[in-house]
């Protein structure tokens, strides 16, 4: 609404006659192909809202100058543009949405402005918590807390503590606590922040009934592995700072090390998946920012996971269909991605209709920082008591409120879309262009994000580093009037930093900050009084023990209950026709291209890309990793590469663990890392695992996951690629009414290394005719989960099981062989097994091959179908010239492997079966358009 | 003649390429490169007037939203240096009286059109006649074009070369003049300096995805009548080395990459100009 005496103007600007409206064609196109409604034409037209005194010249001075593009737009002052229409639509900002709206020809749509008004009268409310267990149980939900009456119960007994009551007297506090002291124990305490779950005590029963004990998965599994493989490096431990910050870090070389963070933002992009899925990438930006004196972002990677776009049946409530769930995530993330100038260098996108219940939208970036900035080591935080604690970036306001408690319950009726925050990638780019700066001249002492939680976490967590914190909300600048103390604290507005800054540095920082157009506010003082003081202007609004903030949460106290799932054992023919498999394989959603996708993101920026997300011939092939040059100047290389398979979870989260780990690691080996310089992140997406009456199989998806860590301490051991850091999101289900919809336990597992030269790096793509045709490791009958399985109405029971030592020494092998320069290709076997990875190998390369099933090594397999299409892990399809054929086996010797074919000079793709016959023939064109056109949106 | 080359490279408010725009001028030889942020000039603590070469790098300026650079161009043309009160545009202007070279990639393109330095018909500087706009596609798209060169171009950025192969990252891309009295003008004097082509970098192509936007008459890049100042969407500093080529690992290559040769043009023609 307007204020009085200040009138609005209303400027509409659009494209002259004549000119493409190009957004306009392509919303129609959306409208038609998700909506299924037929348009005949689109058009759009900006619209601004300008209030204030100006004069008639000067709106128009402002219409025609910043607003409008004179060579093609055309602009109308509070008038309408739109001429001959049936229907006008206007979108706009959240406040004015669902304005009522009337036409007229002459006057258009009258003006108004999209504003928040809220009074200025912050008010705090005191609770008491002197009440019975049923009340304790009704306040959690009721302000969405997320407590469970244990921990509401804690906080009972903390505010009974006579110490307490009395430490709370002398700053005007009472018994009774407040709303803002209340917030901010439910964000710290959250699922979200806490990982309850993960560091849960739980007994474990195996299929035997025999139970073990696992007090915390985090400590027991994750940081164990890490600590272990630590020790066995000895002083070569490249490792810097593991799970203590907001991203890992390692060394890259003596000059820089590497951050590198995977979250998710599952719950925002169900709701809204452009928002989401942008602050889902914005926000995990600021982690390795965050980390250390902060670092230099130089890539995103992102994996979503997703139901089916061409989704036909009817939706659930409230679910909103998947292929508006692809667009939206696909568009926040570039535009997250490409205006912050970091290039989207890898990822993949998983299809499982179970994925309608939360779509899983991760994603990573890494960064790199200078291993000592002002001589000190850059990896490491510290704040001393005195230092002043400083808000930076964007403003305060009431978006994202409740996201971490939100984010720790499942998708249900009541799921506030307004818990999602949209970020501003462009002031967000500006606060980080200014802290680099700021990081460089030594004018803060550390930083951390403001993310999930907001300030409540943000200072809440750095002030462990001195021992306690004093803050006074009524400095914290606010988008508009009208917030309540403990909104200002737990608010989740995106593009915030909070740093740490003495005091004799503090009229420096803020004069750069003024210099570089970004706001920096002062709003206390880290301390060493062991309590989290927070004051609106001269009132104490919150007082509580740093310790019992950070420590008295109540372990929780789980069961976990194994029963191996047994699924029917699939009874279906080999096919006839083992071309038609191969071409139907080929169109499955989790295998064809994603190139359209691909080519929406920046994959380039920063200009050190190496072996870039599509590759051969034609730029379209799939390539396995990324490789990228951080320095420019120097040759020496990053790799990052992920693996996620959810469908083995339907028979053991123990092997899908396994596979996850082996698949991030193969295809990192594929482009020409090693092993002894790779770094992991566990990042793990969950179904509710805590039995209660709406999780009657709690027990089961505990041990669930009790079985895919076990995995990732085994194999991360072998491997010896520690983790680094990760993240759990455990509430990834829909409930509405009677439907309920898990997704499958799913983890990604992402890994960073280091790679010398990248100059050795090499792509999946066929080369040259003559080349001959490698399979290394051994193909054993492991269908179960496969895609060959699915496609037939299947899931089986043998799933792929990963041979840590064989894999090992292979990888190893398989590098040096790369190093050595020996391998003109190398491409890995994953989803759709043999058969998909070597009809990508040639149409990648746009050359024929000609491949006999019998030379492949395997075991227990009698069937083609079989052979082609199991998903046994660590295998690789290598191409290697006649020259280097001596050199290549000599090195690979000791492992499975076999010359299986040659590359042909023409386009026919040949295959030979186990017992010699043709089995397939066919065009490695029509394969490639086969597999390029189900996702070519 | 060993003069010192003076090389600025523009960041700040969403740009993004400045880092691989920066390295690109050393590879060229340039003696001093100084990435800026737009804050120090504004601030008066740098000046255009110190340097030879003024470099445009891509992003997005104030996230686009008003239109590709458009908020950018405005500051500008309308921002005054603190203290002095000297309005920005001025040192804009005066850099390209003095007849210094200014480089404009994709976002940097856009400023310059909107800015209306390219093309200044007749030296009409400052006046907007050509734009870029929405791909027809409606996406950003990042994929690698042909270049086809103009060898009758004044460009003194793109002399003896003949075609080149760079990646284009971009959603704004699709050239437009106001009327096609502009774009005969910018044909007849060889303003247009590069356009999509085929891989054999023979005729232009307004076949997709060759010509990745629409762009009319396949215009990718133009200069100015005296070739000293030239804006092209697609990124020469992106293509400086073999291993930034998309197909390095199969076909054998030159280990300069084919963008460089635009940032060495610009740093000899300094290097031996004066001014």
């Amino acid at each position: 609404m307007a204020v009085k005496g200040e009138k609005v103007n209303r400027i509409e600007v659009g494209f002259r006659k004549g000119v493409r409206d190009a957004l306009g064609e392509k919303v129609r196109r959306r409208v038609v192909e998700h909506l299924r409604i037929n348009v005949d034409e689109v058009k759009t037209i900006d619209v601004y809202t300008v209030e204030g005194n100006l004069s008639r010249g000067e709106i128009k001075q402002i219409a025609e100058g910043p607003l409008t593009d004179p060579v093609i737009q055309s602009y109308a002052i509070n008038r309408g543009l739109a001429g001959d229409f049936d229907w006008l639509i206007e979108v706009g900002f959240r406040p004015g949405v669902t304005d009522k709206k009337d036409w007229d020809p002459r006057k258009g749509v009258r003006p108004y402005v999209p504003k928040v008004v809220g009074e200025d009268r912050p008010h705090v409310d005191e609770i008491d918590l002197n009440v019975g267990d049923e009340s304790l149980t009704a306040m959690s939900s009721d302000r969405v807390l997320a407590l469970s009456l244990p921990e509401m119960k804690a906080i009972q007994a903390y505010l009974k503590n006579p110490a307490v009551v009395e430490a709370r007297k002398k700053v005007g506090l009472g018994d009774r606590i407040t709303d803002v002291e209340l917030e901010s124990l439910a964000q710290t305490w959250s699922e979200h922040c806490k990982h309850k779950i993960f560091n849960a005590f739980i007994r474990y029963e195996n299929e035997e009934g025999k139970e073990t004990v696992v007090d915390s998965l985090f400590a027991t599994y994750i940081k164990g592995s890490t600590k272990e493989i630590r020790e066995a490096m000895g002083e070569a431990d490249w490792c810097l700072s593991v799970f203590v910050d907001n991203a890992g870090v390692i060394r890259f070389n003596d000059d820089y090390n590497l951050v590198f963070k995977v979250e998710t933002h599952n719950t925002p992009s169900a709701l809204d998946p452009y928002g989401g899925a942008l602050t889902g990438i914005v926000g995990v930006n600021r982690d390795p920012f965050g980390t250390g004196k902060g670092a230099k972002l130089i890539f995103n990677t992102d994996v979503f996971c997703f139901a089916t776009p061409f989704y036909s049946k009817p939706l659930p409530k409230r679910i909103l269909h998947p292929r508006r769930i692809y667009e939206g995530v696909r568009e926040g993330v570039e535009h997250g991605g490409n205006k912050s100038g970091i290039p989207t260098v890898n990822g993949c996108i998983v299809f499982d209709d179970r994925f309608l219940g939360k779509p899983l939208v991760y994603c990573g970036t890494a960064g790199i920082m200078p291993s000592r900035i002002l001589g000190e080591p850059s990896h490491g935080k510290e704040i001393k008591g005195g230092d002043l604690v400083v808000m930076c970036g964007g403003r305060i306001g009431k978006d994202g409120i409740h996201g971490a408690t939100f984010s720790s319950e499942e998708l249900h009726e009541g799921s506030p879309v307004s818990a999602v925050q949209i970020g501003d990638p462009i002031t967000q780019k500006k606060m980080t262009d200014f802290l680099l700066m700021a990081r460089d001249r030594g004018l803060y002492r550390a930083l951390t994000d403001n993310g999930a939680g907001g300030l409540s976490s943000s200072v809440g967590e750095m002030a462990r580093l001195s021992g306690g914190a004093e803050i006074d909300l009524e400095k914290a600048p606010l988008k508009y009037a009208g917030l309540n103390p403990w909104e200002i604290l737990l608010s989740e507005a995106q593009e915030r930093m909070s740093l740490a800054v003495d005091p004799g540095k503090i009229n420096e920082f803020l004069a750069l900050s003024r210099k570089m157009d970004v706001e920096s506010t002062v709003l206390g003082r880290f301390t060493d009084s062991g309590k989290f003081h927070v004051r609106f202007a001269d009132r104490t609004v919150a007082y509580l023990d740093m310790e019992f903030l950070h420590d008295g949460l109540p372990q929780m106290q789980l069961r976990a209950k194994w029963l191996p799932p047994k699924h029917r054992e699939p009874g279906f023919p080999e096919p006839d026709n083992m071309g038609h498999a191969l071409r139907t394989m080929l169109a499955r959603l989790n295998i064809c291209s994603k190139e359209s996708v691909v080519r929406q993101y920046d994959h380039e920026v920063q200009g050190g890309s190496v072996v870039k997300p599509l590759t051969g011939v034609a730029n379209d092939g799939p390539s396995d990793a990324a490789v990228v040059r951080p320095v420019l100047g120097s040759f020496e290389g990053i790799v990052v590469a992920n693996g996620i398979c959810p469908r083995y979870s339907d028979i053991d989260t123990y092997h899908m663990a396994a596979c996850a780990i082996d698949e991030a690691i193969r295809n990192a080996v594929s482009v020409g890392a090693s092993l002894g310089h790779l770094a992991g992140l566990d990042n793990f997406c969950w179904c509710d695992p805590v039995q209660s009456d709406k999780t009657p199989d709690g027990e089961y998806k505990l041990a669930q996951l009790v079985r895919a860590n076990r995995a990732v301490y085994d194999y991360t051991k072998i491997y010896g690629v520690p983790c680094i850091s990760g993240k759990d999101s455990m509430k990834n289900d829909y409930q509405i009414g009677d439907t309920k919809i898990s997704i499958p336990p799913t983890l990604l597992f992402s890994v960073i290394g280091r790679i010398e030269d990248v100059q050795k790096a090499v792509t999946m793509d066929v080369k040259k005719p003559g080349d001959l045709v490698y399979v290394l490791g051994k193909t054993f009958p492991e269908l179960g989960g496969s895609e060959w399985f699915a496609q037939n109405g299947f899931i089986g029971n043998h799933v792929p099981v990963v041979n840590g030592e064989k894999a090992k020494k292979l990888y190893t092998a398989l590098s040096a062989a790369i190093r050595a320069g020996l391998v003109a290709s190398c491409h890995d076997c994953s989803d759709g097994g043999l058969g998909v990875a070597l009809a990508e190998t040639a149409f990648a390369g746009g050359l024929g091959l000609s491949v006999d099933l019998s030379r492949v090594p395997c075991s227990g397999i009698y069937r083609d179908d079989y052979l082609l299409f199991s998903e046994s892990q660590s295998r690789f399809v290598v191409t290697v010239s006649p020259d280097h054929r001596d050199r290549f086996e000599e090195i690979l010797k000791g492992n499975t492997f076999a010359c299986a074919g040659q590359v042909l000079a023409e386009n026919s793709f040949r295959i030979n079966g186990i017992r010699g016959n043709r089995i397939i023939e066919d065009d490695i064109r029509v394969l490639k358009e086969i597999w390029q056109k189900p996702l070519k949106f | 003649m060993a003069k010192i080359v003076k090389t600025i490279v523009i960041t700040g408010k969403g740009t993004n390429c400045e880092m691989e725009m920066a390295h690109a001028c050393r590879l060229a030889g340039s003696d001093v490169v100084d990435i800026v942020n737009i804050s120090e000039l504004l601030y008066g603590e740098k000046r255009l007037a110190d340097y030879h070469f003024l470099n445009l790098p891509g992003g997005f300026l104030d996230g686009d939203d008003l239109g590709s650079a458009k908020a950018g161009a405005h500051r500008i043309m309308h921002a005054r240096v603190a203290v002095t009160g000297e309005p920005l545009y001025e040192q804009f202007s005066r850099f390209i009286q003095d007849g210094k070279l200014i480089l404009g990639v994709c976002n940097g393109f856009q400023l310059m059109v909107k800015l209306g330095i390219l093309p200044g018909l007749k030296g009409e500087y400052f006046k907007q006649t050509t734009t870029l706009t929405f791909n027809d596609s409606g996406r950003f798209e990042d994929r690698w074009v042909y270049l086809k060169v103009n060898d009758r171009s004044p460009c003194i950025y793109t002399k003896g070369i003949r075609g080149a192969y760079l990646p284009v990252r971009h959603g704004e891309g699709k050239f437009i003049t106001k009327n096609d009295t502009i774009m005969k003008q910018l044909h007849r004097k060889n303003l247009v300096a590069v356009q999509y082509c085929g891989s054999g970098y023979s005729e232009p192509t307004m076949e997709y995805p060759l010509n990745p936007n629409g762009a009319y008459d396949a215009v990718a890049g133009i200069c100015d009548e005296t070739g000293r100042l030239f804006g092209l969407m697609p990124h020469p500093e992106a293509y400086t080395h073999r291993t930034n080529h998309p197909r390095w690992t199969r076909e054998d290559l030159p280990e300069e990459g084919m963008g460089l040769a635009i940032f060495k043009n610009a740093v000899n023609f300094i290097r031996n100009g004066n001014f």
